[in-house]
């Protein structure tokens, strides 16, 4: 480590490079998040509907999927689907359907918690005013559930956004497997890693203050 | 499925197989003990210091929390796997993994370990000044016995996220459990029967795992404070 050299011009070099790979992981994380959010709230829907037959299979998936380690789930999809003759997905795809799939069971507990914690007398004054069960859904639960679990959502979003590294295991190239490239090509390590840990770190304190600024405007009503 | 046990069907590869599955479900299990036990003995002495430390030794924790929070856990394998050659530590992929799951654990307990304390009501820490106990008693006779409660269900929950993470010990050519079975499909092609079978050992673990969390959390639900 004395004899090491800080060369930056490779993350100079690289710059268009990394930028590229950053914006894809964020874009992966956001696509995930909004697949899985509606995966999230059909099965939060059907988790208390209090019919066993809907509540077993997505307790079923949402243990299922906790206890799969991502990776594994990443592989699975990819390299098991075209098994099943699905070989239209290229490996991006792939890669969201399987964030979707673990994004999902995460977000059917936020909101699952969300719809248990929306006071009693929202829906009663909702009923009392002659709303019909969609307009109560629509326009009372709903509304006020996103805005409870807003600071869930935002905490999945920066968990997603970094489990995204791991699409580098199926060369998709977002961030790290583009670190990884470069570090294996110039082997400038230090460089390499310090500049992906501080791009990473970055991003996800940004989105953690722009959600803050998203929570302060959209209050979650107390 | 064929369940015989003819040569070509998937239980006969398994059973060819067994002896390297196994040996990747060992190192699966011996990777995730020893960052448990890292993060644990880590993570205790570095949340002692996020909740009782001068404010210069809280900013180092916290910005090490905070760091290791924000840096996806793959990164930290390879940063450290790639790293450690520079510093003139030539340590095999295993040790580097388990440092890094270790770090990475590390700061999840401290700050689980800073909350369970702080939740505890600040008047048992007066009242057990006020009698005139040391910090060292104050801790271990007042505080922990009452934190330790708040702290057991989320540290299952961390050793629970450990064991998912030795999956991305592969990446860096660790031949845990994911990376054996990996290498019995490259020979058999059995590719949906051995990652299903992967599957069903890490649910296997993980759900018990997270029954222990949430027995835990159930039996300490009487906790209002």
């Amino acid at each position: 480590m004395i004899d090491y050299h800080f060369d930056w011009s490779v993350i100079a070099r690289n710059a268009d490079k990394l930028t590229d790979a950053l914006l894809l992981g964020l874009g992966l994380a956001v696509v995930s998040l909004l697949i899985g959010s509606v995966i999230g709230l059909l099965a939060a829907y059907a988790r208390v509907s209090g019919k066993a037959w809907l509540s077993a299979p997505v307790w079923a998936y949402v243990e299922f999927i906790r206890c799969t380690p991502l990776l594994l789930l990443i592989f699975f999809l990819y390299f098991g689907l075209p098994e099943f003759d699905v070989t239209f997905l290229d490996k991006t795809q792939s890669f969201v359907l399987s964030l979707s799939l673990y994004a999902g069971a995460y977000m059917c507990e936020v909101f699952r918690a969300g719809l248990a914690s929306i006071p009693k007398q929202y829906v009663e004054a909702a009923k009392a005013i002659g709303l019909r069960p969609w307009q109560r859904q629509a326009y009372v639960i709903l509304p006020v559930m996103f805005r409870i679990t807003l600071p869930s959502i935002g905490n999945n979003l920066i968990s997603l956004f970094k489990d995204t590294s791991l699409a580098a295991a199926i060369a998709v190239p977002e961030l790290t497997f583009t670190a990884r490239q470069i570090n294996a090509n110039t082997f400038r390590v230090m460089e390499v890693w310090l500049t992906a840990s501080a791009l990473y770190l970055a991003s996800a304190y940004l989105i953690a203050m722009m959600l803050r600024l998203l929570e302060r405007r959209y209050a979650s009503i107390r | 499925m064929d369940f015989s046990m003819a040569p070509g069907t998937f239980l006969f590869e398994a059973w060819q197989a067994r002896a390297s599955l196994l040996q990747g479900l060992g190192v699966t299990m011996l990777s995730s003990a020893l960052s448990i036990v890292i993060a644990t003995v880590c993570g205790l002495a570095m949340g002692v210091a996020l909740a009782y430390g001068w404010w210069w030794l809280r900013l180092v924790a916290r910005l090490y929390v905070d760091l290791m929070r924000g840096i996806p856990l793959l990164v930290l394998i390879l940063f450290t796997y790639y790293g450690l050659a520079l510093f003139g530590i030539n340590v095999p992929a295993f040790w580097a993994g388990v440092i890094a799951l270790g770090a990475f654990a590390t700061a999840h307990v401290a700050e689980n370990f800073r909350g369970a304390v702080q939740s505890v009501p600040a008047g048992q820490m007066e009242a057990a000044k006020a009698i005139g106990l040391t910090f060292g008693k104050r801790l271990s006779y007042v505080i922990l016995p009452q934190a330790v409660r708040r702290m057991l269900p989320p540290w299952v929950n961390t050793a629970l996220e450990i064991v998912k993470g030795t999956t991305l010990l592969s990446i860096i050519g660790v031949v845990e459990l994911l990376l054996s079975a990996q290498q019995a499909m490259a020979r058999n092609y059995m590719i949906i029967d051995f990652y299903l079978l992967t599957t069903a050992l890490y649910v296997a673990i993980n759900f018990t795992l997270a029954q222990l969390g949430a027995s835990l959390e159930r039996r300490f639900s009487y906790l209002r404070y």
